[in-house]
């Protein structure tokens, strides 16, 4: 009876000490996100600031006929739906490629990483002078005949906008993929080797296999950053782009300068549902992969 | 035992491998086309940058202005004189600098200390309640900018530090991103180690300071350079909460450089590149193995 008394005081005290450690972190998070965007719960289901009366979903469905909404969410959806995709596959190769032992490997991996660094305003202008009307890459063109384009105010606009997604974040995945492929045990492509295994059946059968949670979590981490991208957008098109550009950054931004809080609240509302929705189903995507390779 | 490939693999192997070195190369040279471009265009004079890029960057101030546009690697003539106007001539950038620092470096320092705490919590002691939490921070950490923008706004507000850094430092200081990063590199830390302790007397916040800091030395470094690179190119955060003009870092001032000022808009962004280039060729592996780590969610 006293061991067992004592077993749970034990247990008391340990959970108090670990909330010690935790409160300076979990405050913080309690007073700067969780609160604040319970409130922004609120806003999102009353009628106005000042007379507050409750009308639970209509500011969600004024959002979803909200013509603006609906454009920036089409576009922002096509952009992340090809651009997200491209920027796994693409990092594979690139860590792929790299694991192949070739020559002057380190100094890749740093050239790759390299765009990290590179602040928003040099990008912005670097993109303007390439892809200007007049730009290099018309006149990369030219050479072969190919009628000149108007980036930035045509349907190639998005194009511009994946091209620098891409060279921002595929050293970042990269890294994270070569991580996932060093975590492959030795022994079983050892193994494939003796066997006379084929290289597309190595890749498919065991290195696709290993690296399913890590394609997981780049995917989750390339949805983020294509959220991230439109800070270069902005800049380089200012408050109304042309119209396929037009992405929910745009929306929130130009919302937010006329102040309409339930329009925003409703939007951020419908932004954090979609985003945990998707990251739950990924997450349950990568238990069901996981199960035969961990154990 | 290891069976040998047959000649003949061999040799293909061989070609395989030179063919992605040099895709590899091509690969390598448009990643750091942007960076080197700046670098080297921020030595042209503001001439030489007018008669190559005025197409684009037009003003209604006259002066040469070239049909094409050039995009050149190679100065004719190496100038400092965009640094000369940048850094000495006006001390517009050199203020916006120093409020990058005062911004950056303490989220940074903050948020490491803020995280190794929790992170130590995470580690030692786990149960449901605990995992629901970190669980939480992760779903957090991934929400993108614009769904916590607005509350972000709202607690500023109240708190009366809209327009002050403190409402940029504050929220930045809680990021759930190191406590997640962090916690994963402390799981690792042998369990003897803490048990070692602990029964030498050892009490939790000794325990914390003089082994789990130590342990994980190059971790909190690696961190606190990914934190950094992070928060040094910040646009969104100070458009919005800091709308004083003269508070705000570089990082937003250069992008509002006016168009009639290319070249110095390249000599600043230079400048402005050189810490975070100094933290990634001193602590490249480190940056590596930070990256590397965040690759999984389960810790």
């Amino acid at each position: 009876m006293d061991r067992l008394k004592e077993k749970n005081r034990m247990k008391r005290q340990d959970f108090l000490r670990s909330l010690c450690f935790l409160s300076p972190s979990l405050i913080g998070v309690g007073v700067f996100f969780i609160v604040p965007f319970g409130v922004v719960v609120y806003y999102s289901m009353i009628d106005g600031v000042g007379s507050r009366n409750f009308v639970f979903i209509e500011n969600f469905i004024k959002l979803f006929d909200n013509s603006a909404f609906l454009l920036a969410a089409k576009n922002t959806l096509h952009f992340s739906a090809i651009a997200v995709p491209l920027a796994v596959i693409l990092a594979m190769v690139l860590a792929l490629m790299l694991e192949c032992r070739i020559p002057l490997k380190s100094q890749f991996r740093t050239f790759f990483l390299s765009p990290m660094m590179v602040p928003v305003a040099s990008v912005v202008l670097i993109w303007q002078v390439l892809f200007n009307y007049n730009g290099t890459i018309n006149e990369f063109l030219a050479l072969f005949d190919i009628a000149k384009i108007d980036w930035l105010q045509s349907d190639h606009c998005q194009t511009v906008v994946m091209i620098l997604f891409l060279w921002k974040n595929l050293g970042y995945n990269m890294i994270l993929f070569m991580a996932g492929l060093a975590n492959i045990p030795k022994e079983l492509l050892e193994v494939a080797d003796v066997e006379g295994a084929s290289e597309w059946y190595k890749f498919f059968a065991i290195k696709l296999r290993y690296l399913s949670p890590t394609v997981l979590f780049v995917m989750i981490l390339s949805l983020i950053s294509s959220f991230k991208v439109f800070r270069e957008v902005y800049l380089l098109t200012g408050d109304y782009p042309y119209e396929k550009l037009y992405m929910l950054q745009h929306f929130m931004n130009n919302t937010f300068r006329s102040l309409d809080y339930q329009k925003l609240s409703a939007a951020a509302v419908v932004m954090a549902l979609v985003m945990v929705v998707l990251i739950a189903l990924l997450f349950a995507i990568e238990d069901w992969f996981g199960k035969d390779v961990e154990g | 035992m290891k069976k040998k490939a047959p000649a003949r693999l061999r040799k293909k192997h061989y070609f395989g491998r030179g063919a992605m070195f040099v895709l590899c190369a091509v690969f390598a040279v448009l990643f750091l086309l942007p960076t080197v471009l700046t670098i080297t265009n921020s030595f042209m004079s503001e001439a030489e940058i007018k008669s190559n890029y005025g197409m684009i960057f037009a003003t209604t101030t006259g002066g040469y202005v070239s049909k094409t546009v050039n995009l050149k690697f190679i100065p004719d003539k190496v100038t400092l004189s965009q640094y000369i106007t940048g850094l000495i001539k006006s001390p517009e950038y050199l203020l916006k600098l120093w409020n990058s620092i005062l911004l950056v470096v303490p989220i940074v320092l903050l948020q490491v200390g803020v995280a190794a705490v929790a992170a130590y919590s995470f580690t030692r002691w786990r149960g449901k309640i605990r995992s629901g939490i970190f669980f939480f921070y992760v779903i957090l950490m991934l929400m993108p900018y614009q769904v916590t923008l607005v509350p972000n706004y709202l607690v500023s507000q109240w708190l009366g530090i809209i327009n002050t850094r403190w409402s940029i430092i504050l929220p930045g200081m809680f990021a759930p991103f190191s406590v997640f990063l962090l916690t994963k590199f402390m799981r690792r830390i042998p369990y003897s180690l803490i048990e070692a302790a602990k029964v030498d007397g050892a009490g939790e916040w000794e325990i914390f300071t003089k082994i789990c800091l130590p342990q994980c030395r190059s971790a909190l470094y690696s961190i606190a350079i990914l934190v950094f690179i992070d928060y040094w190119n910040m646009v969104e955060q100070p458009l919005i909460l800091l709308q004083d003009a003269d508070a705000q870092p570089l990082s937003v001032f250069l992008s509002s450089i006016n168009t009639g000022e290319i070249g110095l808009a390249f000599a600043m962004a230079t400048v402005y590149m050189i810490p975070s280039l100094l933290l990634f060729l001193h602590g490249e592996e480190y940056l590596v193995e930070g990256i590397a780590n965040s690759g999984s969610v389960k810790g």
